[in-house]
């Protein structure tokens, strides 16, 4: 028989735990305990570890435990991956207490900023939420390392259950096909708001994780929705950008993963992005077509904040409503950079109430002095207006200029 | 040592031993509450004919000067810490007092530093009976097992002052470190390869110790110019290679933390206080070397230049954040309490307006007055806080020693006193329903600020209304405690502490605010 290990332990560690699962032929269960919080958690975290074994239907074992200070989710987790890695507790989950759901989240929803964290890394779950990105991505791609997919798996499904996250809507990014449907079957139980199909480069591979999705749903009888952002990172991705972004009515967002599509050119990445420009409108006029929004790449350098501004500033001024971040200090700089200026609102709010006006006196033409104001121009303002107020920005903010 | 010590209940409901070390104690009886009586305490009247006339007190070495000082049995010997983790002045005399022959010295250093973990092989040897200052690592855990002879007494840097000044510690002979000294005594902390800053935790001793030992490893010729220790004061004067680490004098890498939740601490200390109209002109506040301290002041300043505001003087713990608002014109002066990096030292070397200030001027409660009740506001940590606002800052939640109490204690005094802390650490909330080790009262903590939100303490009306329209998070301190006990799955248990007494945790009035005991 072997022995399933699940998580770390050491000094550096934080906010996890290793968990070592030896099965036996008999002598029942018998736990080891080593905690950093063993003072004032010991009694809980034994009583859990013994619930997570009994529901995993574990039944003689040694199980050693060596916890940082990990939160209930993630001793549940750890445990079950190392039941799991151990070949027993098969089919079985040991799911943590569930949170009530937060409202489902709008597909028009505000989406400045998404914040990336590793899956695998629960100390960067419990407070991502009160940074207040617009959305919390839990990755299980490409900041989990191919032998700890599974382990991440049913942590970020803990994390789905038993995590407040706040306003943020709560986004996974799943692995590539095939692996991905393990993933789904994993994730979508707890209604993630949105999912991240990465490296898409035909419809086929969204029609396959939409398919997927739905017979989940449909075995849990769920109807929540939950939308779907693919992740163009190729020459190919590009190409069939509006194919993709109008072959399902869940896609939200389309973006792009620029490290994978400047590999896959053959060039370098520039804090310009010139050398992806090409494929950065072509995404933003292919969501648009399909009537959906358009979301830009990460921006790397966590320490450059200028850079990230004028990327930011950039990217919104070619139609992208919002873009990745890697850590949460540049949230605020990526709100303020898709923000429109005081100046914008300030005209939009004087359209917008020329347009209320008109409809009042019910004139046909909006005008604003001796100007007339084309239709499409009201709209842009309309849909301006509502945007800043969806950002908490109002007349006040207008006016500070 | 299996004794019976007496205990009493204090004003805190705390019950503290009646005797300490075969003195007797006063228990803490409130804020403002003890009046002291009687004269200070002072040294012997020494006369110029006993000293040379040259002006030149060196000796050839630490071991003829501790024998000139009379060196024997059971004497106090003092030490301190501005050379910090760096310090090797005070292993190397009581090192030096162990080879003599000696034994059941008292160390009374200003705080010790896990670099003088040495001193439990002197312990154990029986040359150091027992330590009287702030112990933690595993000194701190030596005490805390109770494997110490006498009772560790745990003292502010204002309540050291207070109690060599008013004679409860007599000081038989005073080590003190000096980067730069000339042969009659007088000693500086700017400059020389260990300059390390103010050498203010020394200036009691140099008054008050019977026997006073300048050590330096950059004898300059008399005259020593600026002077922070007197030479007047000054018994003898040695000089070695080198008095200690300079890397872990000034880390000269203090940086601001990346930590986005203790950022975001930072950022509401820093909002809290211009939204509460706290910063205004001419105000004043103290912040420490800490990364949310360094943090909060990079916040401040930006809001400072925004609204135009100036500081008539910083307190620190004085680092190069410190230094730019110095420099940058945004406060008049730093009154400096402690030097923690290159930035800072070379400050206080050069600029006038950055001033070394002692315990005394500071902190010192039983005087004419002292700074820190002059402070607008001050932005401290604590190890814990309860949902009366007491504040442990000394020992872990399960008892053991942690921290020194530093100027954490004086710095309560100040306007509006701010404790910056997460709200839990490693699964254990930092809001409790009790403090494990009362280290301040919560009658002088105002505001708890965390990375969800912050509390105000409701004695505080006043700040409350100053806030009200403010878009802070703030909320009774009883919702942050029931979130994080949710988030960490449960209350955490009582740590099982012993009933034998270890240490005592003084207040600033000399009185006994809570006792330290035996941990398994």
């Amino acid at each position: 028989m072997r022995v399933g290990e699940a998580g770390h332990w050491g000094q550096d560690i934080r906010s996890d735990l290793h968990v070592a699962v030896e099965p036996r032929d008999r002598g029942g269960v018998y736990i080891t305990l080593m905690s950093r919080v063993k003072t004032y958690y010991g009694d809980l975290i034994r009583g859990q570890a013994e619930q997570v074994l009994d529901v995993l239907g574990v039944k003689h074992a040694q199980v050693t435990i060596h916890d940082e200070g990990a939160l209930p989710f993630v001793i549940s987790a750890r445990i079950e991956t190392a039941v799991k890695r151990a070949g027993l507790g098969d089919g079985q989950r040991a799911l943590p207490q569930k949170l009530a759901l937060p409202d489902a989240s709008a597909r028009d929803r505000l989406r400045r900023s998404r914040l990336y964290i590793p899956g695998s890394e629960p100390k960067y779950f419990i407070n991502a939420g009160l940074h207040g990105p617009d959305g919390i991505i839990l990755d299980l791609e490409d900041s989990v390392h191919p032998a700890e997919k599974d382990a991440a798996r049913i942590l970020v499904r803990n994390a789905l259950r038993a995590v407040d996250f706040g306003a943020c809507e709560r986004m996974v990014r799943i692995n590539q096909l095939p692996l991905a449907l393990e993933d789904l079957d994993e994730i979508i139980p707890e209604s993630p708001d949105l999912v991240l199909i990465p490296k898409v480069e035909r419809p086929e591979q969204v029609i396959e994780a939409t398919q997927r999705i739905q017979q989940i749903k449909t075995k849990h009888k769920l109807n929540r929705d939950v939308w779907l952002m693919p992740i163009l990172e190729s020459a190919l991705g590009i190409e069939n950008a509006y194919k993709i972004a109008s072959v399902s009515a869940q896609i939200a967002a389309l973006t792009i993963g620029l490290e994978d599509y400047t590999a896959d050119l053959g060039v370098g990445k520039t804090t310009t992005g010139a050398e992806s420009l090409f494929a950065r409108q072509r995404l933003v006029n292919a969501a648009r077509a399909a009537g959906v929004q358009a979301n830009d790449s990460v921006f790397g350098d966590v320490g450059d904040m200028e850079g990230l501004k004028q990327w930011g500033l950039n990217s919104r001024a070619l139609g992208f409503e919002g873009m990745g971040c890697i850590h949460p200090l540049q949230i605020s700089v990526i709100h303020q950079a898709f923000a429109p200026s005081p100046a914008e609102i300030q005209k939009a709010l004087k359209i917008v109430a020329a347009f209320d006006e008109a409809q009042q006196k019910g004139l046909g033409v909006v005008s604003l002095g001796s100007k007339m104001v084309d239709p499409p121009v009201v709209q842009r303002a309309l849909k301006l207006v509502a945007r800043a107020q969806a950002m908490g920005l109002g007349p006040k903010d207008a006016q500070k200029n | 040592m299996k004794e019976k010590v007496e205990l009493a209940m204090n004003a805190a409901r705390r019950m503290v031993p009646a005797l300490v070390n075969g003195r007797p104690q006063i228990p803490y009886i409130g804020v403002g509450k003890y009046q002291p009586g009687g004269r200070k305490a002072a040294p012997p009247v020494r006369t110029t004919a006993n000293y040379p006339d040259d002006g030149d007190k060196r000796v050839p070495d630490l071991e003829t000067a501790l024998r000139k000082c009379g060196l024997r049995d059971g004497i106090v010997i003092s030490s301190h810490h501005h050379l910090r983790d760096g310090d090797s002045v005070a292993l190397m005399a009581l090192e030096t007092a162990a080879r003599m022959g000696v034994n059941d010295l008292v160390w009374f250093p200003s705080a010790s530093f896990p670099s003088q973990k040495g001193a439990i092989d002197l312990m154990e040897s029986g040359v150091i009976h027992h330590i009287e200052g702030s112990m933690n690592g595993p000194l701190g855990d030596y005490c805390t097992q109770g494997k110490m002879r006498g009772m560790g007494v745990l003292r502010s840097h204002g309540g050291r002052w207070q109690a060599i000044q008013d004679g409860e510690v007599h000081i038989d002979v005073a080590i003190i470190a000096a980067p730069t000294a000339d042969p009659f005594g007088n000693a500086d902390g700017s400059h020389g390869k260990s300059a390390c800053g103010s050498l203010g935790f020394a200036l009691a001793d140099s008054t008050y110790a019977d026997h006073v030992i300048v050590v330096t490893d950059n004898l300059v010729p008399f005259p020593c110019i600026p002077w922070q220790v007197q030479g007047n004061n000054v018994d003898y004067v040695v000089q070695v290679d080198s008095i200690g680490d300079p890397a872990k004098i000034v880390s000269g890498t203090t940086q601001i933390t990346r930590s986005p939740d203790r950022l975001r601490i930072a950022e509401f200390v820093a909002r809290f206080l211009r939204d509460a109209g706290i910063m205004r002109n001419g105000f004043s506040f103290q912040a420490g070397a800490g990364g949310i301290a360094l943090a909060f002041v990079a916040y401040l300043k930006d809001m400072m230049k925004e609204a135009g505001v100036k500081a008539r003087f910083v307190r620190g713990g004085s680092t190069k954040y410190l230094v730019e608002l110095v420099q940058e014109g945004l406060t008049d002066y730093i009154l400096d309490g402690q030097t923690f990096d290159l930035d800072a030292v070379k400050s206080i070397a050069q600029d006038p307006r950055h001033v070394a200030t002692s315990p005394f001027t500071s902190y010192n409660y039983h005087g004419k007055g002292n700074f820190a009740s002059m402070v607008d506001a001050v932005v401290l940590g604590a190890t814990e806080v309860d949902v009366n606002f007491n504040g442990n800052v000394v020992t872990h939640s399960d008892g053991r020693l942690l921290h020194g109490i530093g100027g954490w204690q004086n710095c309560l005094a100040a306007g509006c006193t701010i404790l910056a802390v997460p709200s839990f650490r490693d699964r254990i909330p930092v809001i409790v329903d009790e403090v494990t080790t009362l280290t301040g009262p919560g009658e002088l903590i105002d505001v708890v600020v965390t990375e969800r939100c912050i509390a105000i303490n409701p004695r505080r009306r006043d700040l409350m209304d100053a806030v009200k329209g403010s878009s802070l998070p703030i909320r009774p301190i009883q919702d942050i405690k029931a979130e994080v006990e949710r988030i960490c799955g449960g209350k955490p248990a009582k740590p099982k502490l012993g009933g034998r007494p270890v240490a005592v945790v003084k207040w600033v009035d000399g009185t006994v605010l809570d006792t330290v005991w035996q941990v398994a």
